[in-house]
């Protein structure tokens, strides 16, 4: 699972190629422009490498803390089929922040550092997790839903420049894949069962539903760095498309089930063949992804626990004489 | 079918289901990524046995797995006093994990060879599964153990805790000499033995003193239904969605 990386484009300190030599810069930009890989040992320009840390960063704090929600469901899954496939399924998600904190260890910040930004909230992590699983729907919900959001983006990420966060990104939607079948089977179970089971589902969703709506973020707005983060193919796909692509997949599935969404505005339009909704509440976004959702304190307080609890055990296999080492890409 | 071998059967599958569920409970909690993904992985295997095993019970009469797994109180649960312990500190986790884990792998190495040939298979499958977290289990008893002074006191500390738990493992059932005399398995007696020779030397090389006394004097009860106090309240939460609708379908 997922979320999508926040950049902010407008952001004033991203004067993305000051100061570039700029015959290494076209050089770079051809390679991009040939469908070529750019690899660790490669040149490339100060903001491409920030960029990318930063969205590889916050897509494996996704991951760990992706798995809290859903985690606190293994010990009460429903039985062997459940709780040993949720088991995998959180498992796969932790594996999954391994091999991107690799990826992103290949440009230079090592995972340490990660998780320290992380348990002091400099670096951020989807918002979706700060939004509580409160039943065994929702963490069918989530594994079918978010995981689904998560291949949309994934998929178009998959296809960007930066080799090793594409190799990372290829294994885990191959993973992801089997996660939402998971998920499917569990809500279709709910929605097919009986009334209990029925009305939890349902409420999951409704509850969910917003979150989800926020999970591409808001529109892009214009402007001359979404162009060369496009070039650079570090953002593949505009938030909206996303969405759009998003809500086509999984939309009429989740009404053939017999159940509803929260939005009395959505439906496509036959002519335009876009889904029309009602606009998500992006301050109550900002506001979450600015630490003041439901669930953001406990989750980085349950991270720093861990973290806290484990130092230990981390010093204790440490030779002093080792040095840091980058991961091969 | 003979009720001894359903003893037998029983404690084992709930020693499985029951360890298989405290390992799982350090998803997201371990002191590494990778701790995470190996508790789990052996989580997944612990509790895939014990719905093997409770499926061969099944095969014996009992109900299907879910129901047997699901619906029972503490008290109608075989398992040592060791499995339902609380994860705790890390050190204590791997302490247990290492005690436990020496004495399943000998045990799934005795049994490959029951006169009761559904368990033999079965034994054969585990012994299979068992050898990745034994060496997952020493190798972090002897990086912690020879780790550095605080580990090395953890360690002890989480060893000192833990030993007399682990000596109930051993408890014997009711039916222990017809299992003997059936050769359907060759009694807790012989197995504490192989594993006293097999485990304390391990502890040693880890810098780590075996703790004294080798009769079992806590952690007793298990087998017969008598637990800690921290069985009951794992199989709440363990059935709470279970327990919601059991007839329906999840």
């Amino acid at each position: 699972m997922y979320g999508n990386a926040y950049i902010d484009p407008n952001d004033p300190k991203n004067k993305l190629i000051a100061g570039e030599d700029p015959a290494k810069l076209q050089a770079f930009e051809e390679t991009i422009l040939a469908g070529k890989k750019i690899e660790p040992q490669d040149w490339m320009p100060v903001n491409y490498r920030k960029q990318l840390v930063r969205m590889i960063e916050q897509h494996a704090h996704s991951e760990i803390i992706g798995a809290l929600p859903e985690g606190t469901w293994i010990t009460r899954a429903p039985g062997f089929r459940r709780k040993l496939a949720l088991m995998a399924k959180v498992q796969d998600e932790v594996g999954h922040a391994q091999l991107l904190y690799a990826a992103a260890e290949t440009l230079g910040k090592s995972r340490e550092d990660m998780i320290n930004d992380l348990i002091s909230g400099k670096s951020k992590y989807s918002n979706v997790f700060n939004y509580p699983a409160k039943t065994w729907a929702d963490s069918a919900v989530i594994a079918w839903l978010i995981d689904a959001g998560a291949i949309v983006n994934q998929l178009a990420n998959s296809k960007g420049s930066y080799g090793p966060y594409c190799r990372a990104l290829e294994r885990i939607c191959y993973e992801e894949s089997f996660h939402l079948k998971y998920g499917h089977d569990n809500v279709v179970h709910l929605a097919t069962g009986t009334k209990k089971q029925r009305a939890m589902v349902q409420d999951a969703l409704n509850r969910w539903w917003p979150p989800i709506m926020h999970f591409f973020g808001p529109s892009d707005k214009e402007s001359v760095h979404t162009e060369i983060l496009m070039r650079w193919k570090v953002k593949m796909a505009s938030n909206d498309d996303m969405r759009q692509q998003f809500l086509d997949m999984y939309v009429p599935k989740i009404w053939d089930l017999g159940l509803t969404l929260p939005d009395k505005k959505l439906r496509k339009n036959p002519e335009t063949k876009k889904w029309m909704y009602t606009e998500p509440d992006w301050d109550e976004f900002k506001r979450v992804i600015n630490g003041d959702g439901p669930c953001n304190a406990e989750r980085l307080a349950v991270r720093r626990m861990a973290e806290q609890r484990g130092r230990w055990v981390r010093k204790a296999i440490v030779n002093p004489k080792d040095s840091y080492v980058k991961p091969f890409a | 079918m003979s009720e001894y071998i359903k003893e037998l059967l029983y404690k084992m599958a709930d020693d499985q289901l029951i360890i298989g569920h405290r390992n799982s409970e350090w998803t997201g909690l371990g002191p590494l990524l990778e701790e995470d993904i190996a508790f789990s992985s052996m989580a997944q295997d612990k509790v895939g046995q014990s719905q093997h095993l409770y499926q061969l019970l099944h095969e014996l009469g009992a109900s299907d797995p879910d129901t047997v797994a699901f619906t029972r109180n503490a008290k109608q649960f075989h398992c040592c006093q060791l499995v339902e312990l609380p994860i705790g500190d890390y050190s204590f986790s791997i302490v247990r994990h290492f005690l436990f884990d020496f004495a399943e792998a000998l045990r799934f190495e005795a049994l490959s060879n029951s006169s009761f040939q559904p368990l033999a298979q079965v034994a054969r499958k585990f012994k299979g599964e068992i050898k990745y977290h034994t060496l997952h289990a020493n190798t972090w008893m002897q990086q912690l153990g020879n780790g550095n002074e605080e580990s090395k006191a953890k360690m002890q500390s989480a060893l000192n805790e833990a030993w007399p738990y682990a000596l109930g493992i051993f408890e014997k059932g009711h039916f222990e000499n017809q299992l003997i005399e059936n050769k359907v398995f060759f009694g807790e007696e012989a197995l504490k033995q192989q594993w006293l020779d097999l485990v304390s030397p391990l502890i040693k090389k880890a810098g780590l003193k075996v703790p004294h006394g080798t009769k079992n004097t806590k952690g007793i009860g298990g087998r017969v239904g008598i637990h800690t106090e921290y069985l009951q309240p794992l199989l709440n939460e363990m059935t709470e969605v279970y327990a919601i609708d059991p007839s329906a379908d999840w």
